[in-house]
């Protein structure tokens, strides 16, 4: 069966009304980045307490009166988005392991690409406390000016550097 | 009125809305196509354009919400989380983040949902992700100045503008529509083929494209919910209609000094004229409090009579119809404003006989009333000026 995605202005639409409930019921925003900064927290604590502790960035999100870093909004949160993209994987016969990259990249530098641009969002995303989802998304449905500022950088940039990265992309023909 | 947590939705009540919450967004996104890194990738070089579509349409849509909730009422944006703003660092994470985008092909939220349907990339990006938060974190030490450099606050876009909130939206508005015009324009040039906007029919969407601008076009002119209440509250025409109960300066000092328990009175003077004088069992609030939550428990206790006091007669009647608008009762507005309380009571010593046959007793009533609750404010002005806990507005973010 050839998958068909939803109109993207529908799509748009309900992504829109998912996050407008958000905002009503709970107060505030989707995110992302956050419940990785979570995991990260959580995992160094367990390996390694006393540097977790020492540590000045981490160390304040850990100690007395804090509560445990995965008992986060955040994280139950995307633990709902991995099963909603799973369940609408069922739904429209998309569940397929495997690896997609441009025309001209083979898998393994696709991986490698994959993890310096992971690791740049993760950098990225503390300096700006948000991803394009909890900073640039969510920030602009509540008209906050760090919301437009962090999308403008984050599309401005991908604009920028496109060009450079067209043969991540882009077939022979179409990147010249 | 929204939004429910703390109340009535607990803290760990919230979690299990989150995940509710979570389903609906990763279900969407992968539903949308966020979970294919070409296509995230394609709006970069033209020929898929989906991304812009859906995240512009989600902004615009859930922005749109947000106005005409907080217009009806039903959502207090006082209390909800807006982003706060550290410039230099948010400008340079969206840098970073934008060279993430194009080598990684994924955004945080868009690789999860595309782990989760088996695409490996994905899997390696989230990987990735998890690495460059420990990087960040090791390394916190460099940049911990900067981190929390150039901090202004929880800043509305429109305010850094200097335009109004309404304009502001009919603008978004139009450049969404107009970036959606352009784009599908340059994905048929880029891709003949294959764009996917091929697909769309032209007329419903220039259809829904004039519709959602023509919304946009009546928002310029909605003031939010606490503007217009307030305008409508002090329109001469609206204060002439409903008239308001009074009480007189004598009626108040008489009461005050029997200490009638089932009294309140709320001052609405600013927070320097109350310390100086505060009148016994009174608490201080600013008008625009009467649309918080911080002194919904006291305004709703319809057995106390609640006293209404500002400097004038006229922020007093404002504020009466307000709070009734607002659905509290049992209000009653100090007769010539607390500068009337002030000048017949409070000094009394310059009392004009009126001419009648009460004259003395009044002036004495006055007198002894005058000492009484001089007594009493001087007590009230020492320790404990009890205010509710200030509501805090609540804590979110990525």
């Amino acid at each position: 069966m050839k998958t068909r995605y939803m109109n993207p202005y529908l799509a748009g639409f309900f992504l829109g009304l998912v996050l407008l409930a958000t905002i009503f019921i709970t107060g505030r925003g989707l995110g992302a980045s956050g419940a990785l900064k979570d995991i990260v927290v959580a995992s160094l604590a367990a390996v390694a307490p006393a540097h977790a502790e020492k540590s000045t960035f981490f160390g304040t999100f850990l100690g007395a009166g804090k509560e445990y870093p995965l008992k986060a909004w955040l994280i139950f949160e995307v633990a709902g988005v991995l099963i909603g993209a799973f369940l609408s994987g069922i739904i429209s016969d998309r569940l397929k392991v495997v690896t997609e990259a441009g025309p001209q990249v083979r898998t393994k530098p696709r991986w490698l690409f994959a993890v310096l641009g992971g690791a740049l969002f993760g950098l990225g995303a503390q300096f700006a406390r948000g991803c394009t989802s909890g900073a640039a998304l969510s920030g602009m449905a509540v008209l906050s000016t760090a919301g437009f500022v962090t999308m403008i950088a984050i599309f401005g940039t991908g604009y920028a550097v496109a060009f450079f990265a067209r043969r991540l992309w882009l077939s022979p023909k179409e990147g010249r | 009125m929204g939004p429910f947590v703390p109340e009535p939705i607990s803290e760990q009540l919230n979690l299990v809305v989150a995940l509710l919450l979570g389903i609906g967004f990763g279900f969407v996104l992968e539903q949308a196509g966020f979970s294919s890194s070409r296509r995230l990738a394609g709006v970069f070089y033209g020929y898929d354009f989906t991304v812009l579509r859906v995240f512009f349409t989600a902004a615009v849509t859930a922005m749109i919400g947000v106005i005409l909730l907080s217009y009806f009422g039903l959502l207090d944006t006082d209390l909800i989380f807006v982003n706060p703003m550290w410039l230099y660092p948010a400008i340079v994470g969206g840098i970073i983040m934008g060279f993430g985008f194009i080598l990684g092909g994924y955004c945080p939220g868009t690789s999860l949902c595309a782990a989760a349907i088996g695409k490996v990339d994905a899997m390696f990006f989230v990987g990735g992700g998890l690495l460059g938060v420990l990087i960040f974190g090791e390394m916190f030490p460099l940049y911990k100045g900067f981190f929390v450099s150039s901090d202004l606050g929880s800043v509305k876009v429109f305010q850094s503008l200097g335009i109004s909130q309404g304009l502001f939206a009919f603008l978004m508005i139009a450049m969404a529509v107009g970036a959606f015009a352009v784009t599908t324009r340059i994905e048929r040039k880029v891709a003949p083929d294959s764009a996917p906007s091929l697909a769309f029919s032209g007329f419903k969407h220039t259809a829904a494209g004039l519709g959602v601008l023509a919304l946009g076009g009546v928002l310029i002119f909605l003031p939010d919910y606490k503007t217009s209440l307030t305008r409508k509250t002090t329109n001469p025409a609206f204060i002439m209609a409903n008239p308001v109960v009074e009480m007189t300066a004598d009626e108040l000092a008489f009461r005050l000094v029997d200490l009638e328990p089932q009294i309140k009175i709320l001052d609405l003077r600013s927070a320097d004229a109350y310390t100086k004088l505060p009148l016994p069992g009174s608490v201080n609030l600013a008008q625009n409090d009467l649309f918080g939550r911080e002194w919904s428990s006291l305004l709703s206790q319809r057995r106390v009579k609640k006293v209404l006091v500002a400097e004038d007669e006229a922020s007093e009647r404002t504020a009466y119809l307000l709070a009734c608008q607002l659905g509290y009762e049992n209000f009653v507005i100090l007769k010539g404003g607390f500068l009337d309380f002030d000048r017949t009571i409070l000094n009394s010593a310059g009392y004009v006989p009126m001419g009648n046959r009460w004259d003395e007793d009044v002036r004495k009533f006055r007198e002894d009333a005058k000492l009484q609750l001089q007594k009493m404010i001087a007590d009230n002005k020492t320790p404990a000026n009890k205010t509710p806990k200030k509501e805090k507005s609540i804590q979110g973010g990525c």
